[in-house]
């Protein structure tokens, strides 16, 4: 009974350490699966065969419905942004900087990420529910025993689409967007139309728009490769699938957020 | 791996030599031997978790073994890959366990999924192939436009069934065909597995618990037991095999050697 307390103490240090490199390890071996599953999805999307057909339903589904969601979070930042800047730029005499604050703020910026945010809990979820359902109730190895390579089918016609539909969905946002500041700044603030519009185009460069549709390609890629790296490698059963789609959506909302530091970082400095 | 003189006069269909397979440390194949000839049913009787669906996996290319070899047609199959494993494919037809149907798309399109997205086939030839199929498993053509969420149980193993066989497979494995099926239905089904195995002169590889369906889908019985084959032999043996194991097993008593570590009486 004497030499059982030492002998704890050192059973609990040691268990200690083991779970620290437990965690340890499996961080780093979950960062080398997604790597090679990233490798393995650009390698597909690069070589045939293709399927157009499911391409461009991923297309209507991720660009097409996603827009209700997408201008409706772009024209009410636009018109927050207008109204704040307004406060804020009263106290220095400043409110003819409201146009260009809003234009350059809206298409850097808030667009490509509140769309890319956006995007990951409609469409991130949704994929990752969808295909780690069909891992749970063996359909993904369904696809395999019938000729058909899941990567081609299932994760290529998706990250193509959530590529290239992203940075459209951006530009209609960055449109709606800086519409939206116009009719506060118009209606509520009191502007006048053309002077608002002439600040607008004055300031705004090709750089500004093409830069943030660059990020929102980007986070198109993340959103869809999470939802599908999620799904793909989903957890048995209800549960699983539930735990999938959470981390689909919060792994694409981190990686959108540090990426887009990184991108900014390239881009304007 | 040299093979035996005896194998070379008539190559086994599926040759498995001691695959071994752990998952995070657990040991779940333990050195698998198994052959099954041509046009032979081979039916792996054991209990839930003793590494059954797991040794279908590694024939099927769905899981690589940790080491040991596993060939089909004399051909090994753990190291294929690109279109040498898509040409493997194309011999197989898997009915799984829980039908595992595309739930996105007709009922018909499943039957024929893997001749007009696998195998290029036009789509109004697949189609008729595809009803050609339905009608052998006993379901109509009005049942090919539905989707797969609007049929029951067993019309949903049905169409699986059918979708295995679209492709006239020469190898066709079962998941526990009549897991979750009634009686009645679970025989149809049997009925069902028979006939077409028949029809295409197939090799079937079978995994069950169901001692009615093993009795009558199966030529030879395996059973496995923490992931080793135990017993191996015709089906008719089976009542006398001499082994407690395979006794206990096909009995379904809850005493006996399987049970003996685990001493299920006592939880």
């Amino acid at each position: 009974m004497n030499n059982k307390t030492p002998l704890l103490t050192g059973s609990f240090l040691l268990d200690m350490c083991e779970s620290v490199g437990h965690s340890i390890n499996k961080t780093l071996q979950s960062i080398g699966v997604l790597s090679i599953f990233v490798a393995k999805s650009l390698m597909h999307v690069f070589s045939p065969p293709w399927y157009p057909r499911l391409i461009l339903k991923q297309f209507i589904d991720i660009g097409y419905y996603s827009l209700p969601v997408v201008g409706m979070t772009a024209i009410f930042t636009g018109m927050v942004l207008a109204l704040q800047s307004y406060t804020g730029f009263t106290r220095f005499n400043a409110e003819s900087a409201i146009a260009g604050v809003v234009a350059l703020s809206v298409t850097r910026e808030l667009a490509p990420v509140l769309a890319g945010l956006m995007v990951a809990g409609r469409i991130g979820a949704s994929i990752a529910a969808e295909i780690g359902t069909m891992r749970v109730t063996e359909q993904i190895d369904a696809l395999t025993t019938l000729s058909v390579n899941p990567y081609k089918y299932l994760i290529v016609p998706r990250i193509i689409a959530g590529t290239v539909m992203l940075p459209v969905l951006v530009l209609i946002a960055d449109i709606i967007g800086i519409y939206g500041g116009y009719i506060v700044s118009i209606f509520s603030l009191g502007f006048s139309e053309g002077s608002y519009l002439k600040q607008t185009w004055d300031i705004l460069e090709v750089n500004d728009v093409v830069s943030g549709l660059v990020k929102a390609s980007m986070f198109g890629f993340i959103v869809t490769i999470m939802g599908c790296y999620h799904g793909f490698n989903s957890g048995r059963g209800a549960q699983g699938v539930g735990a999938a789609t959470t981390y689909a959506v919060v792994s694409a909302s981190i990686l959108i957020l540090i990426s887009n530091f990184i991108l900014t970082k390239v881009f304007f400095s | 791996m040299n093979a035996p003189d005896h194998q070379m006069a008539a190559t086994p269909k599926i040759a498995m030599r001691d695959v071994k397979k752990a998952f995070a440390g657990k040991v779940v194949l333990d050195g698998i031997n198994l052959t099954v000839a041509p046009g032979e049913s081979l039916v792996i009787i054991g209990g839930s978790g003793t590494g059954k669906s797991v040794t279908l996996k590694c024939v099927l290319g769905l899981i690589k073994p940790d080491s040991g070899s596993v060939q089909v047609d004399g051909r090994e199959v753990t190291k294929l890959s690109g279109r040498d494993r898509d040409e493997m494919m194309a011999k197989f037809g898997m009915l799984f366990q829980g039908a595992a149907l595309f739930d996105s798309l007709r009922v018909w399109q499943n039957v024929a999924f893997g001749l007009i997205q696998g195998r290029k086939m036009d789509v109004d030839q697949a189609h008729e192939i595809a009803i050609k199929k339905l009608a052998q498993v006993g379901l109509d053509a009005r049942v090919g436009d539905l989707f797969p969420a609007e049929l029951s149980g067993g019309m949903q193993k049905r169409v699986a069934l059918a979708r295995a066989i679209a492709a006239n497979p020469e190898i066709i494995f079962f998941d526990e065909p009549t897991t979750g099926l009634d009686p009645i239905m679970a025989d149809v089904i049997n009925d069902l597995i028979v006939d077409c195995v028949k029809d295409l002169g197939a090799t079937a590889l079978s995994i069950t618990h169901d001692m009615a369906s093993a009795r009558k889908i199966a030529d030879h019985v395996a059973m496995i037991h923490e992931g080793r084959i135990i017993w191996y032999g015709k089906v008719s043996e089976l009542d006398h095999s001499g082994n407690e194991y395979v006794d206990q097993f096909i009995y379904g008593r809850a005493d006996g050697p399987i049970t003996k570590a685990a001493s299920f009486k006592n939880l």
